[in-house]
């Protein structure tokens, strides 16, 4: 690792101040990926800003919402209980993100600006139609993912929490890598009043993306037989050791019909 | 270059470090508590687990500095003064849950993590499931399922 100032700004502004005041400062949040990142010596932060003492976590129900610090650890997500009863697929979704020590640590704000394209998180903010906060201004989820790796977000631009409507039904369903836990495939279904959306992680080479054959079918008929015959493009799949594209195209029809089911 | 001031196992320390310097480098070579093992480096494994807090955290992937002002337990704080070994370390040697011993101090940190969190007890599968961040290349895992579910009882009971 290289060597880089270490800073624990105790305020939003002022770690806005230091992350702007200089163009090789990085944020950080759990260190989950970030400092990895910094073993494998793929960044050179001349400034490391911890934003645990920033004052950007906790969580808050109301009747329409849950809204969510961006510095809230997955553990915490996982065991609130209001979250539990205002919208369990997103508790269980964050309970079953890496393992007990990585979600004492990872954070919901460090997992959005990452946008690993086999996270999880990203799933549950785009089929929630969740909005992103941030220091200058708030993200509807359909602008906010840019592809792998890359987000709306600008230089020096931090997210101070997500805000997620609370829909009729929603689950997610994942098939994991049993070695690292991140997702092959990955997909939250979720049912509004006005019809349902269906966010798919792990499988794009774009990173998370809306399926609109499957919103389509669930929309008229939320049931696991709906998504029968519901195709998916195998042309944008991500194709590695684990997963051919054809193999994840049709897991996506298996898990969406699971998360269904499940919901 | 910074200082961290942090309490490991009951004993307060103020230690010069880097900003880059790892919680686990600070514990190994700074403070000599050897103890807590690094096996992948990747934060995969699970052999450099300590309580944070009271809380598991892979001490691989914290910065030193992170842990500024906080309360670190490492397997060389569980046994009490007189040697008495900690419940969880008890069974696993009653248990047979080691053989190099590698993993051991991080699979003996997490297992106290996930009783704790557990106060109405742990199934077979809860145990399984709870070790996902804990890898051990020797026992094939039974015994260490067998000592965590044995020594879950006896820590509630204290
Ligand atoms: C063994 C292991 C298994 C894992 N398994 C899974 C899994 O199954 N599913 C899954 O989704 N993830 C998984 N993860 C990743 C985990 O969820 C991370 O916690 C997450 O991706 C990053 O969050 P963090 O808080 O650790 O962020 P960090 O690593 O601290 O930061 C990540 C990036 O986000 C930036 N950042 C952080 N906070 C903010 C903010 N508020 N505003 C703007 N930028 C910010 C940082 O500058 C950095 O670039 C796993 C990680 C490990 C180590
Ligand atoms: S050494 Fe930290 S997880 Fe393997
Ligand atoms: S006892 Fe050897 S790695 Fe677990």
């Amino acid at each position: 690792m290289y060597d880089f100032n270490y800073e624990k700004p105790a305020s939003l502004a002022a770690a806005v101040a230091t992350l702007t005041g200089d163009a090789d400062a990085k944020a950080l949040a759990g260190g989950m990926t970030y400092i990895p990142v910094l073993k494998m010596r793929l960044a050179k932060p001349s400034a490391i800003v911890d934003l645990s003492a920033a004052g950007l976590s906790g969580i808050t129900v109301t009747a329409s919402s849950v809204t969510i610090g961006a510095m809230t650890t997955h553990d915490t997500v996982a065991k609130n209980a209001q979250v539990r009863a205002a919208i369990p697929a997103l508790a269980a979704l964050a309970g079953g993100i890496g393992d007990e020590a990585v979600r004492h640590r990872g954070t919901i704000g460090g997992s959005l600006a990452n946008n690993d394209p086999a996270a999880c998180y990203p799933s549950a903010v785009l089929a929630l139609g969740a909005t992103i906060k941030t220091n200058k201004r708030s993200i509807a989820a359909d602008d906010y993912f840019q592809g792998m790796f890359t987000t709306a977000l600008e230089d020096g631009e931090l997210i101070v929490s997500v805000e997620f409507p609370i829909p009729q039904k929603a689950a997610y369903e994942k098939f994991r890598n049993p070695a690292s836990r991140y997702a092959i495939v990955g997909v939250f279904v979720a049912k509004f009043a006005n019809g349902a959306r269906v966010a798919v992680t792990g499988a794009s080479q774009g990173g998370v993306f809306r399926h609109e054959g499957m919103e389509k079918a669930l929309s008229a008929n939320f049931s696991p037989d709906a998504t029968a015959g519901v195709t998916t493009d195998t042309d944008n799949m991500n194709q590695d050791i684990h997963a051919s594209a054809e193999y994840r195209a049709h897991l996506v029809g298996v898990v969406t019909k699971r998360a269904v089911a499940k919901a | 270059m910074p200082q961290v001031t942090l309490t490991v196992n009951g004993k307060q320390h103020t230690v010069t470090v880097e900003g880059r310097t790892l919680l686990v480098e600070l514990l190994r070579e700074k403070i000599g508590l050897t103890g807590t093992h690094v096996g992948c480096d990747t934060s995969q494994c699970g052999a450099c687990v300590v309580h944070v807090n009271g809380v598991s955290a892979k001490s691989c992937t914290m910065l030193a500095m992170q842990a500024d002002g906080a309360n670190v337990t490492t397997i060389e704080g569980l046994a009490a003064a007189d040697g008495t070994l900690h419940p969880m370390q008890e069974m696993f040697r009653e248990h047979h849950a080691l053989q190099c011993g590698f993993c051991t101090p991080g699979m003996v940190m997490s297992a106290i993590d996930l009783v704790n969190s557990h106060p109405q007890g742990l199934t077979e599968k809860e145990i399984r499931e709870g070790l996902e961040g804990n890898l051990c290349r020797c026992t094939g895992y039974h015994n260490i399922v067998k000592a965590i579910a044995a020594a879950a009882p006896l820590m509630h009971a204290k």
